[in-house]
């Protein structure tokens, strides 16, 4: 379920998937075996009717403390991939922007730049279609495409599918790319080491106050299309500190998937983040 | 109607506690509701009498709880309350504030039989 829009989420297709489930106890991944943690509740019995009532009755009613987050079990799945991306010291990226930012020719450019040092596997998540996923292995790179149907962001249920059919090597750097979606996909944390938000500069300048959720939860904001400046009104400035008031720490790099400038800069980000995850 | 989905989930856990535990009928729930959680509380409302008819949580009371929006703000050093996640600091003004509560969306207790 998405806790943001509503929408539903008994149409997932994961490639190579012939079959959609729910798992609520526990499930394998692969050789990597895990089974999922359940927060426990503790029964209260106070013996003299409910608590928060006045007066002591003689009702059989009891107090249940639950103590659940809404979202748990989104987070108990994100825990475990996350466990697992780290114990293979593979790099995790989700990155997020609304749909039209340039996500996917990003994602492309970078790949062909950065595939004869590095190992890279990529996570297309899209309502309908596999057009992204096509397109990431025509540079030769693992991709596994994930229809989400009448769903709005990716959950960690489907990336942990996902790590699966992927058969990702250890020490390698996983690219996700989200539905295009500025609302939901902030609040289901994947299991990554990063949410990297993509805002190019033909949407507006005041996006980080529209959605503050997914500024908030991004640690990069590439401002994509940034040769596209001197035709659109946008203000880089602005943008920025509207940006940083939402997210103080969130670091900000200007590109353009076309021209190639900035992407350099990206680069580096993504490998001294890499370095971090080897250690 | 966001709300429907986030009652959805509310009864799952429910109902994952009710066979855990053998209870048979949920009197009341407390929720905990922060303030940038995005939930419209009389939405959810509406959307819990819906989602839990001719379920074991059908007429159970729904009371809220509401957290504050709380952040830390590291020019003055002390927790303040915001309203909205990109308010400024009210004492300084700045917004180098970190938010430390008001995210919350949480199932707390229940009363049972």
């Amino acid at each position: 379920m998405c806790t943001v829009c509503g929408c539903g989420e008994g149409e997932t297709r994961i490639e190579g998937h012939t079959h959609s489930h729910e798992h609520v106890k526990s499930h394998e991944h692969g050789s990597n075996s895990h089974s999922h943690e359940h927060q426990h509740s503790h029964n209260h019995d106070y013996g003299q009717g409910p608590a928060h009532a006045h007066a002591p009755g003689l009702s059989q009613s009891r107090m249940v403390q639950i103590e659940t987050d809404i979202l748990s079990k989104n987070n108990e799945y994100a825990a475990h991939n996350r466990r697992w991306f780290s114990e293979h010291k593979i790099l995790t990226l989700n990155l997020v922007s609304s749909p039209g930012s340039g996500k996917t020719s990003l994602l492309t450019r970078t790949i062909d730049e950065l595939k004869k040092e590095l190992t890279l596997a990529v996570v297309e998540g899209d309502q309908q279609t596999d057009n992204d996923a096509q397109r990431i292995r025509e540079t030769g790179v693992k991709a596994l495409q994930i229809n989400t149907g009448k769903g709005c962001h990716l959950d960690a249920h489907m990336i942990g599918h996902a790590i699966d059919s992927l058969a990702l090597e250890d020490k390698s750097i996983l690219f996700i790319e989200n539905v295009g979606n500025l609302v939901c996909p902030a609040a289901f944390d994947l299991g990554e080491a990063h949410k990297v938000a993509i805002l190019s500069v033909t949407e507006g300048d005041d996006k980080p106050l529209k959605y503050p959720d997914m500024f908030h939860a991004a640690d990069l904001l590439l401002l994509n299309k940034t040769d596209l400046l001197p035709y659109v009104d946008f203000d880089v400035e602005k943008c920025s500190d509207y940006a940083r008031r939402v997210n103080p720490g969130i670091k900000i790099i200007q590109v353009s998937a076309t021209t190639g400038e900035g992407m350099d800069t990206w680069y580096q980000w993504i490998k001294a983040t890499q370095n971090l995850a080897l250690i | 109607m966001h709300e429907m989905s986030l009652c959805e989930g509310i009864l799952g856990i429910i109902e994952e506690h009710a066979q855990n535990q053998g209870f048979k009928k949920v009197n009341a729930l407390w929720l905990e509701i922060g303030a940038f959680a995005g939930v419209e509380i009389e939405a959810l409302r509406f959307s819990f009498e819906v989602i839990t008819k001719n379920t074991i949580a059908e007429q159970a009371r729904l009371h809220i709880i509401d957290i504050p929006g709380t952040a830390w703000c590291m020019q003055c050093s002390k927790t303040v309350a915001i309203k909205r996640r990109f308010d400024a600091c009210p004492h300084c003004g700045g917004y180098q504030l970190q938010i430390t509560g008001g995210e919350e969306m949480r199932v707390k207790e229940l009363e049972v039989e």
